[in-house]
Parts: C-alpha cells; structure tokens; sequence
C-alpha cells in the first residue's frame, strides 16, 4: 500500500519536472542551433537569480502573474475558459487609477477604495461576458477576446484623454494617485532576514495581497459549498446539474469572482510602482497568467511555484541580454515549452493513475469476490 | 467539454397556412437568399450614404469593396481552418497562434527565397506545424482542446519574436564571427518586431469588366443613384485582385467539394460526428482528426501570410489582432458550413476595411446608422416571431445607436477600431439559435471507447 502511495506522489511531481527537464533540453538545443552555449546561459541566468536585488525583481513579477493566474483558475475549475483577464484587469487598473487619483482619504481608506474599484470593475467586465454565455449562448472565450480588443482600443482609448492629468503631454496618463493611495514597500520586513536591498529596488506589499488570493482561493474553493459545487461542475456538468447545482448561476459566479480577481492584476503598478494609467503600462499579464495557471494545475500552490519560475524567466531576459551569452527571446520560448509539456505531462500521468486505480479497484474485487467464494464453499 | 454554441428553441411554424414574408424567404434557396441580403445590404448603405451629411462615398466604393474582398481573406481562412478541425471534432482556439506562425513564415521565405510564392507555401507550412501541434497535443495526448489552443496562442508569438532575434542579429557581425553558424538566413533592417518589406503574389483585372477602363468603372463614373455603387462594390471585387486573394476565395468550394463529396470528407465529418460509429466501420478516427487539424493549421497559416504579404507588405509583431477568433466567430455564423463562413468573413471583414479607410470618421458615424435600421429589421422580426428577449435587445441597441448617429457629427476616432469586435458581439448574440455544431465538436476521444 505505501508503494501505492509512494508511485502517486512521484507521478504528481514528476509531470511538471519531467516537463521542465524536456523545456530545457529544447532550448538548449534551439540555443546550440542558434549558435549560444547553453551551459553559460542558464548559468549567467542562476548566478543573477541568487542576488537579493534580483530575488525581489522575481518577487514583483511574479506577483501580478499570481493573482492573474487564480483569475484565470477560477473559471478553469468548471471548464469555463475566462481568457479575457487581461481585459479586465487593464479596464479594472485604468478605473482605479482614475478614481484613486481623483479622491483624497486617509490612507487605509483610500487603497480600500482603490481596491474595491478595481474589483468590480473587472468583475462587472467579466459579468457580462457571462451574462452573454448565460442569455445568448456565446462562447465565453469568442467573448471575452472581443471584449479584450474592445476595453483596451476603444473604453479605454477612449477614456484615457478624458481623464488626461496633463493634457499638453503626449503620454501623461491619468493623475498620479496620492500618497495616502499609495502602499509602502516591504523592503524593511525583507531586511531583517537579510542585508538591505539596494539598486532602488522595492518588494511589492501587494505581494501581501496575492497572498490573502491565494488563501482565500484555497478555501473558497476547499471548503465551501459555492467551491465544491464549482468543482462538480467542472468534473462532471450533467452531473452536477442533476445533483441541484444550477449551470448559469454557478457561470456567473464564477465569471464574477475570476473578473473581481483580474481587477487586483494591476495593482502593483498602480500601487506601488507608477500609480496611475499611462500608454507603457504593462500589458500580456492575463495572458502570462493563464500559462500560470495551466502549469500550476489551477492549485493554489501549483500556481504559486508556477508564478515564481515565470517571474524567474523574465527575470533572467534582462541579464541574457546584458551578458549577451544568449537571446533573451529564449526564456519567452522555455515559458511556452514548459505550458504545453506541461499539458501534456498531467494529461499521460492522469491516465496512468485511472489506470492504476481501475486495476487496484479489480484487485479489490477479486480479492472480495475470493473471500466470499472460499466463505460459501467452507 | 464546451461547445461553441448553445442551440435552442426551434423556429416556431405559423398557426395558420399562409406564409409570412420571412419564412418565403427562409424557404428560398441559398444563393438567392444571400445574394439578395447582400443587395439590400448595398442598398441600405447607400441609401444612408446619400442622406448623411458630407459628401462620403468610403461606405460603398471600389476602394472599400476591394479591402473588404482582401480584409475579410484572413478570416475566412481561419475560419475554413476552424471548419476542418471541428468537423473533425477538434476545437481550434490555437487558431491565432497558427495564424501568427504564418504571419512569421510568410515574410520569412518571402524574403529569403525572393518569391512570394515561396512565401505562401512556408507560412502554409508554419501553421501546419502548429496545427500538427495541436493534433499531438488533443488527438494523441487526449489534452482539452482549449488548453492545448491557449498553449499554442501563448508559444506562437514567443517563437516568432526568438525567429526574428535570430534574423536581425547584425549581419555583418554574425558573417565575421566564425564560431556562430546560427540559422543560415538574415533580415537586413528588421528588427525583433518587424521584418524588412515582403511583397505579395501579382494582382489582376478581371478582363472586360474589371480595371480602370473596364465597364464597372464606367458605370461606376456614370454617377446613376445604386446602380453606380453596386458598380463600385463590383468593381473592387475585379479589379487589382491578387492572386492570393484569388486562391484564398477558391479554398471555399474547394473546402465544400473535399469535406462534402470526397471518401476522405466523409471520414473526416464523422469524426466530429460520431468517432464511435466510425470505428466500428474500420475508419481510422485518429488518422482523420490529424488530417482535420493540420489543414486547419496550414489554412491558418495561409491566412497569417496573407496578412504579413497583402495586406501589410511586412511581418510585424501582433499583426493578427485577434482574427484567428474573428475566424472562429465567422464558422459560427456560418453554421459551420464554407459558404456560410465566406459571407461572414466578408460581413466581419467590412469593419477592418473602413477603419482603414474613414479618416474621418464620416463613414462610421454613418454606419452606425445602418446599424439601428438593421437592428431595428431584428426588433421587427423577433415581435413576429415572438421572441422577446431578442426584440428588447434588438430595440435598447437600435434607439442608442440611433441616438448616437442623431447626436453627433462624427464618430470618435476610437470607434472604427473597435467597430470589428463589437460587430461580431452583435451579430452573435442574435445568432446563437439555431446553431448546428458538429456533435462530438470537442470531445475527447479514445480509441475503442476507454
């Protein structure tokens, strides 16, 4: 039985491992085809990543990529593909700025606000793309790609020179928000554990934030009963709607909670970096976020080891092309290889473990069948 | 597994014998149904274009008919693409991902074999590699079809930016340096987002009719109310015609005549159809769903060249703007038919052409008429056929565009951008009825049923 035991967690770790080791095995050979020594690159990549400056570089980037990567989770959890995130979050990001920029509070009260705006924004945004699913049938990913193209080159286009701070520059962007709107950085926490952080650069507290995501997420999804109706619909819809779960509610629950969860994307630019909405904030965050959520199997932890080797990757594209011994283009390459072995890796290992359990489950039979046999015959 | 679309309540028959107007029409044959929609449609944009203020002729002339011809190329192709894989029972949403692969290779072999016929085949050739992908991917690894799409989204436009880093290393510098073999080609004055120029295949007038001293052009001089703008709208579609575009228009019967009236068709519908019953008559189901997506991805693939050749000259980085859905959007309107996918790409394809073309935004804010007499014709017929929800969506949408096109004198600079996505939500959310979807469209399959 322990063996038993033993072979699934081994096969539950070794697909993203295998996955991992066949994505550097390619790029290491796309990198000697492009004429690279792989061997320096990925050296030069680790030698950076173990400097503080560059931990807390990982921290940052991976941090918007969690919170996204839940988004996207969410709704990945009842097969509902919700790919519109980085809509959301960019729409959720713009209001927020706006209206952070244009209130003045007391600080704890004002990110309260920032953060509420933000949250339904991208749930409202997200809504109705269900309610679209719910009331007309469309698909949900046709959907929200529209919907991407329409937040970001029309509302927000649009909007962006009606709530212009400086309407004499080119790319002024809304008006900064307040310190009182601002979070402060988590440099001194880090501090204490280790030397002081230097190069300008600051740990996000929204870091904090992805956080209470994640543990929220958890028991969303772990303990209530919303979670696991959520969860039987994504296993087995028939089922579950025969079990009492009604489709379209369960939809636009989840539509709202992963658009509620896009809208917090944004906020470590608008927080704690450039707070406020210009033309160079950052964008392809939702689409970042669902390659996340793939690899991290929609596990509040998955996701978590997931969101720090991608904010690892991207990382590293900054010191390849410092160095030079390789393209920074390759880690863009490694993310998409990793996703789809990814895929892949959990599709085979599933399958071996239905197999294994159907084959325990035959053993269980026979062995009862047996006993019953020998019980009659004696 | 989802499907694209949720078909529902079935067209109600009248209580009575006599036929209404509508269901005449519904009862007419294919062509003549859409030939005389699109005729009404010419009409009712000209007619708007007439009474709307400014003297504006970007709605119905060559210029517009001919990018539309071109514009809507991309989509039908990502469409037909769509249409191959579902009909084989495989979701495409990797569609874009392909698509960019194209857009890649086509300027790629454009460029470095100095034929833009060698273009065509390589980004052919690009999009079959990642539809070949996908078909590992779902067909052998079993993998949801959507995962697998988005994965594919996600690597495409990662590798085409790695492709071109390794093309615009500085040629000089990569020639002089004798340990870096690299990849044997080099882009002079391209950049990580954009190659140099990459021309497309040779255009041509139809004969007679077509060119500029052909008798649409006369015609469309002679200045005579619609008939001079069904002349444009003709003229465009004859006039300066690629042969791509050509080659692009005839993948539609072809699509028909290979899925419809071939052994292999046969065998590729069933496999979206019923892969069991299939089976059980020796067809090999994985060997057909392969076949499906790769053609979807080399479709795919001609759709991206088609973009980096005609219609840009360039291979520039996100290029594609969401057209590989746009294509997907268009099979769903088309009732995952070929034809049905031509026209919507052509309705689909009207949009991009005139943000293009309306600088000043003339055009749209008159479009936006033609848009409430349209969806005012929806009001109307959704209170015959008794279909409230419809009538009220139908008749909120007409008064405020309505009121929009009252309000203003022009349309916001943002708005044709934005014209393209809004349509395809628009005509979705009347469309969605009275869908057929192939049956097995996106499930999982296994051989022998485990």
């Amino acid at each position: 039985m322990k063996s038993a035991a033993f072979r699934r967690v081994m096969l539950s770790i070794g697909a993203p491992v295998a996955a991992v080791v066949f994505a550097v095995t390619l790029s290491s050979i796309v990198l000697l085809l492009a004429g690279s020594n792989p061997v320096t690159a990925y050296g030069d990549m680790l030698e950076n990543a173990s400097r503080l400056e560059t931990f807390v570089d990982i921290i940052n980037r991976a941090t918007p990529l969690y919170i996204s990567a839940v988004a996207a989770a969410i709704g990945f959890r009842m097969n509902l593909f919700n790919i519109g995130v980085e809509g959301q979050y960019l729409l959720a990001a713009f209001f927020a700025a706006v209206v952070g920029g244009a209130v003045s509070l007391p600080p704890v009260l004002h990110v309260t606000l920032i953060l509420v705006v933000a949250m339904s924004v991208g749930a409202g945004y997200a809504g109705f793309a269900g309610v679209l699913k719910v009331s007309r049938g469309i698909n949900e990913v046709i959907a929200t790609i529209m919907l991407n193209f329409i937040a970001v080159g029309g509302i927000i286009a649009w909007l962006v020179r009606e709530f212009q701070d400086d309407t004499g520059a080119t790319n002024s962007g809304t008006t900064p928000i307040p310190e009182s709107g601002r979070l402060p950085n988590l440099n001194g926490v880090l501090e204490i554990f280790t030397r002081e952080v230097s190069k300008g650069r600051e740990l996000t507290s929204v870091l904090l934030i992805a956080i209470v995501v994640g543990v929220a997420y958890y028991l969303f999804i772990n303990r209530t009963r919303v979670g696991f109706d959520f969860r039987a619909s994504g296993f087995n819809p028939l089922a579950a709607r025969a079990g009492g779960v009604p489709p379209k509610k369960m939809i636009m629950y989840a539509m709202l909670l992963s658009g509620a969860c896009a809208g917090l994307v944004g906020m470590v630019e608008i927080l704690s970096e450039s707070f406020k909405y210009d033309q160079s904030f950052v964008r392809g965050l939702g689409f970042g976020g669902i390659a996340v959520a793939l690899l991290g199997r929609n596990s509040p932890g998955g996701i978590a080891i997931a969101a720090l080797l991608f904010g690892f990757l991207d990382s590293s594209s900054g010191i390849l092309q410092i160095t030079g011994s390789a393209s920074p283009e390759i880690v863009v390459i490694m993310q998409g290889i990793i996703v789809l072995a990814a895929v892949v890796a959990y599709e085979v290992v599933s399958r071996i473990k239905q197999r294994d359990e159907a084959s325990a489950a035959a053993a269980a039979t026979e062995r009862t069948t047996n006993a019953e046999l020998e019980g009659a015959t004696s | 597994m989802t499907n694209l679309t949720v078909p529902s309540n079935a067209v109600m028959p009248e209580p009575d014998g006599h036929q209404t107007p509508l269901q005449r029409y519904t009862s007419l044959p294919g062509w003549a149904r859409w030939s005389s929609a699109a005729a009404i449609g010419i009409l009712l944009l000209t007619i708007v274009q007439a009474i709307s203020s400014g003297d504006i002729t970007v709605l119905t002339d060559a210029g517009t008919a001919g990018g539309m011809l071109r514009f809507a190329v991309p989509i039908m192709l990502a469409g037909l693409g769509g249409l191959f894989s579902e009909r084989a029972g495989v979701v495409n949403i990797g569609l874009e991902g392909m698509m960019i692969l194209g857009t890649w290779f086509g300027a790629w072999g454009t460029i470095n074999f100095g034929s833009p016929w060698a273009g065509l085949i390589s980004g052919l050739v690009g999009g079959a590699l990642g539809g070949l992908l996908h078909a590992v991917a779902t067909v052998t690894f079993n993998v949801d079809h959507i995962v697998s799409g988005v994965a594919i989204n996600i690597i495409a436009p990662g590798l085409t930016r790695f492709l071109s880093d390794q093309m615009s290393i500085k040629t000089e510098e990569a020639l002089d340096v004798g340990d870096s073999p690299s990849f044997p080609f080099k882009w002079e004055g391209g950049s990580v987002t954009q190659s140099p120029r990459a021309g497309g295949l040779p255009k041509i007038d139809v004969p007679i009719i077509g060119g500029n001293d052909g008798l649409l052009t006369d015609l469309e001089d002679a200045e005579i109310f619609f008939l001079s703008d069904l002349a444009g709208v003709l003229n465009g579609f004859v006039t300066q015609v690629s042969l791509f575009t050509i080659i692009a228009y005839a993948l539609v019967p072809l699509s028909a005549w290979a899925l419809w009236k071939t052994r292999v068709g046969l065998r590729m519908r069933i496999c979206g159809e019923r892969p069991e019953a299939g089976e059980s008559l020796g067809v090999n189901i994985y060997l057909h769903k392969y076949m499906g997506v790769v053609i979807s991805g080399a479709m795919a693939g001609l759709a991206g060249a088609f973009i980096a050749m005609e219609l840009s000259n360039i291979y520039r980085e996100g290029q594609t703007t969401g057209r590989g859905f746009i294509g997907l959007a268009a099979l769903i309107f088309g009732n995952w038919r070929p034809v049905g996918v031509m026209l919507g790409s052509l309705l689909f394809g009207y949009p991009f052409v005139l943000a293009l073309r309306d600088g000043d935004q003339l055009g749209t804010r008159a479009l936006l008429l033609v848009v409430s007499i349209v969806l005012i014709g929806v009001f109307v017929s959704s209170i015959r056929k008794r279909k409230k929800t419809d009538a009220i969506i139908a008749g909120v949408l007409a008064s405020g565009t309505l009121l929009w096109w009252a309000l203003t004198d022009s349309a916001p600079d943002w708005l044709p951008n934005t014209m393209p996505y809004a349509t395809v939500l628009l005509v979705l959310v009347f469309m969605s009825q009275n869908l057929r979807p192939p049956a097995a469209d996106g499930q999982p399959y296994r051989k022998g049923g485990r």
